[in-house]
């Protein structure tokens, strides 16, 4: 990175004062009582990203434990064990929260050009919320969970698992992801910098937006759900049980209204992310701008209306079944919108494929694939053949690994400079993407076959005849995972003894870039006036930028 | 900094009363037998009361499209999860 | 590198933040807030309202013959027991914007008295209820009726402590013509408290 001008936009770099920036006042209590936007993200991205290698490593179990059909290695019941623990902690306490919480902490001011959020201390109390909410669920492991991460009843409301306790662990979890969401609402309608018209914003704070709606809107119903399952194994209230009169169904109800809206939650912010990543490596301006920014709430507002299709065999009336099963192609348009415009981005760019960018076009692959298999899905007479099957383990772990941990991942090594202040190594970041690349399809390709062939999901024994592919996907589990180790050791590497990254390391546009790596405290000197949209980027000439 | 909106005391109390008067009116009703007619007046003297409330205690008249916005949003989430529920209890 | 020379970062301490905003702003922003607020508590009641419809589509008769046993009277007394501390904090509100801080802390101290009168009542019904052997898990509609009066209870006991909170802010003078952005939307919630008690009361003691 020898030239420092990018499209003729100033950048000011780090000065000697602090070249630490927000990372300059050390110890264990500036973190723990720190109102800064950038910190209380940080916490939450070390947060998700250890309960992230926590669920991978209950991933892998759950694979070697399929390496042969019958009972080997673990018990019955501690299957269902991990792969409740596997499910609930990649969802609950890893991919809802790293990227609206982590990433859009961090970078939501900074994109807006405001100095922090609108309320630093919710911000803070979110956190600590996530933390106790945490600590609850690890409590309730005394017994630990064993319902699968659906909890439907009637099974969670009799166990012997602790799911009492589970439920005001998970009250807490949604309560912070509330507070996050309310945070981020008010934070872009009202501090704002001048000039930051809603369609100057970079596409990032539209996914953001999009997503803390749904945050705002749905959490709340699955925070009642959650506290009547409670109130249920508590004080027997029936709504959930059929011999009081009452309907398991309305339990799925409730939780789909929440999780299925939720998926956007997780996917949304991916997706802004893979907005801002494209057109920098391409070298060119985004695409259908507005088409993008548009489909993001699209998506939010159609996503509320399609949970019934989680639910075509749960004994939904039929007229349910059709009028969800109808809605949930629509979902299809605007996620289609956006990939068009990703792909249209790039054609005749001048793209160069640095690690980001490598992540970002990842994600487009992988969630197109994942979300074609949900077309399979979502069409009521294949969904019957399919539900409950590997396919449908295959479709979600190609969407929300394949999408959402890909645009994390692309974010991060994006990212990683502003936050860090310092560069990762490329070379390895390319090792851990090619690992990761091949280990991921190997494992989750194969899951498309098994499903497709009859292999029951969360089933701790399966037929012989489905032991080569199962062989395959847990030999595939091993590839990611050395994929992800090398991609940590390159974050803890980064950490240490990464080169001091300078303001713009790919010559971004937008605002974070035109502050120091790491960003002041305040992050803007002052606070910028904005006169044009942030993707004004023109191609590469041979003889360096125009 | 706040816009005084020219509420003063004397707006308050009215629609106090207003709320009484509609308690009392409800609770009046209750006591006659209309069948599904006692619902549907029940809820709508109930909406009346939650408009009054909404409107000048909340100041929901004097504010602007944005407030009312994130006023009304969660109302049609709300008859959305209804309306989804019940397209399932309702036909099966 | 660079086109410009850095310059030195503002003179605030690291950790240390500046106002970031306008009191202009600051304000506009808790008033968002709390309205965002709201939506998510109208959603939270709105999975009870739900599971109302739902159960009562499905068992009328069994509504029909169990609302007679909540009492009515007390019920309405309750209601306007609230729209009265509703009206209080309102005038609390008018009283602070023209400065007047004797009468926000006399509105302040009124309300929480009146919240205070609300769940003494409903302890009583519920007490009552229990001697008569009417528990939450009885049948689906007393069900109904622990969990959402429990669950607007628990919301009328957050409204006391809030607004206590305010008071005692009130009682350092905090708050002035110009500044009083935590009795409005403190205000805001308790009305929304009473906004929820507004559909309760019909849904569970007027119609069967």
């Amino acid at each position: 990175m020898k030239d420092t001008t990018a499209d003729g936009v100033a950048l000011t770099v780090s000065g000697d004062a602090h070249p630490r920036g927000y990372l300059e006042e050390k110890g264990f209590w500036s973190w723990v009582y720190t109102l800064d936007h950038k910190r209380i993200g940080l916490l939450y991205l070390y947060t998700t990203l250890f309960f992230f290698l926590l669920g991978g490593i209950f991933a892998l179990l759950i694979r070697i434990k399929l390496l042969y059909p019958g009972q080997q290695i673990f018990s019955d019941h501690m299957y269902n064990v991990l792969f409740t623990l596997h499910g609930s902690v990649m969802i609950f306490l890893f991919i809802i929260p790293a990227i609206p919480s982590g990433l859009g902490n961090f970078f939501i001011p900074l994109l807006i050009g405001a100095r922090d959020v609108a309320f630093p201390r919710i911000n803070l109390a979110s956190y600590w919320v996530f933390v106790a909410g945490i600590l609850v669920i690890l409590a309730s492991l005394v017994r630990p969970m064993d319902t699968g991460w659906t909890f439907y009843t009637p099974y969670s409301a009799k166990t012997a698992a602790d799911v009492t306790l589970l439920s005001f662990g998970i009250f807490l979890v949604g309560m912070s992801s509330i507070l996050t969401g309310l945070n981020f609402l008010v934070t872009i309608h009202k501090l704002r910098a001048p000039g930051m018209t809603w369609h100057r914003f970079p596409l990032f704070i539209w996914g953001m937006y999009a997503t803390s709606i749904i945050q705002v809107v749905a959490t709340p119903v699955v925070g009642i759900t959650f506290l009547l399952l409670a109130m249920e194994r508590l004080f027997g209230v029936g709504f959930f049980d059929p011999a009081k009169g009452g309907d398991p169904v309305l339990f799925q109800h409730f939780f789909w209204f929440y999780s299925h809206p939720v998926v956007y939650v997780m996917i949304l912010p991916a997706m802004g992310i893979i907005s801002e990543v494209i057109p920098v490596f391409s070298r060119k301006p985004i695409f259908g701008y507005r088409a993008i920014a548009y489909s993001s709430l699209a998506i939010a507002f159609i996503g509320f209306l399609v949970w019934g299709h989680h639910m075509f065999v749960s004994g939904m009336s039929k007229t349910a079944n059709i009028i969800f099963s109808f809605l949930t192609f629509f979902v299809a348009v605007p996620t289609a919108i956006k990939v068009f415009n990703w792909i249209a981005t790039m054609y005749k760019g001048s793209i160069t494929f640095e690690s980001p960018m490598l992540y970002a076009l990842t994600f487009i692959f992988l969630f197109t694939f994942g979300g074609l298999t949900g077309m399979f899905l979502g069409a009521l007479a294949t969904n019957v053949h399919a539900h409950d099957t590997y396919f449908v383990v295959a479709h979600f772990h190609y969407t929300m690994m394949g999408g959402t941990m890909m645009g994390l991942l692309a974010g991060l090594h994006y990212w990683w400079p502003k936050m860090t202040g310092r560069m990762l190594s490329e070379k390895l970041a390319r090792a851990g993407w090619l690992l990761t690349f091949i280990g991921f399809n190997v494992t989750f390709l194969t899951q498309f076959f098994l499903g497709y062939g009859g292999m029951p999901r969360r089933w701790a024994e399966y037929p012989a005849q489905f032991q080569p592919l199962n062989i395959v996907s847990t030999a595939g589990s091993w590839i990611l995972a050395a994929g992800i180790l090398i991609m940590f050791v390159n974050f803890i590497r980064g950490l240490y003894t990464g080169e001091p990254a300078p303001a713009s390391p790919w010559k971004g546009l937008t605002l974070e870039w035109q502050v120091p790596s790491p960003p002041p405290t305040e992050n803007f000197e002052e606070i910028p006036h904005i006169t044009n949209w942030p993707y004004g980027y023109t191609k590469r000439k041979t003889d360096g930028y125009e | 900094m706040t816009k005084e909106h020219g509420t003063g005391y004397g707006i308050y109390v009215i629609v106090w009363i207003a709320l009484l008067v509609l308690t009392g009116a409800t609770v009046a009703v209750s006591y006659a037998n209309l069948g599904l007619m006692n619902v549907a007046v029940a809820l709508l003297i109930a909406s009346v009361k939650a408009s009054l409330v909404a409107l000048f205690f909340m100041h929901l008249k004097f504010e602007n499209k944005l407030v009312w916005t994130f006023a009304l949003v969660p109302i049609f989430f709300l008859l959305l999860v209804v309306g989804g529920t019940l397209s399932d209890t309702l036909f099966r | 590198m660079g086109t410009s020379e850095p310059k030195a970062v503002s003179g605030a301490n690291p950790g240390e933040h500046a106002a970031h905003a306008s009191p202009a702003v600051t304000y506009e922003a808790a008033k968002l807030g709390i309205w965002t607020f709201i939506a998510t508590e109208v959603l939270l009641f709105g999975g009870l309202f739900t599971t109302y419809i739902v159960f009562r589509t499905k068992f009328p008769h069994m509504f029909h013959a169990d609302y007679v046993h909540l009492n009515r009277v007390l019920g309405a007394v309750n209601t306007v027991v609230l729209i009265c501390s509703s009206l209080t904090v309102a005038l609390g509100i008018a009283a602070i914007r023209k400065g007047k801080q004797g009468m926000l802390r006399l509105c302040l101290v009124l309300t929480i008295l009146l919240a205070a009168g609300f769940l003494v009542i409903k302890y009583f019904e519920w007490t009552e209820k229990f001697a008569h052997g009417l528990y939450p898990g009885t049948d689906v509609f007393f069900s109904l009726y622990f969990m959402m009066t429990g669950l607007h209870g628990l919301h009328v006991l957050a409204g006391m402590l809030v607004l206590g909170a305010v008071l005692v802010l009130a009682g350092q003078g905090r708050f002035s013509e110009s500044y009083h952005t935590p009795v409005e939307i403190s205000g805001l919630y308790w009305h929304f408290v009473d906004l929820v008690w507004i559909y309760l009361f019909p849904l569970f003691y007027l119609i069967g």
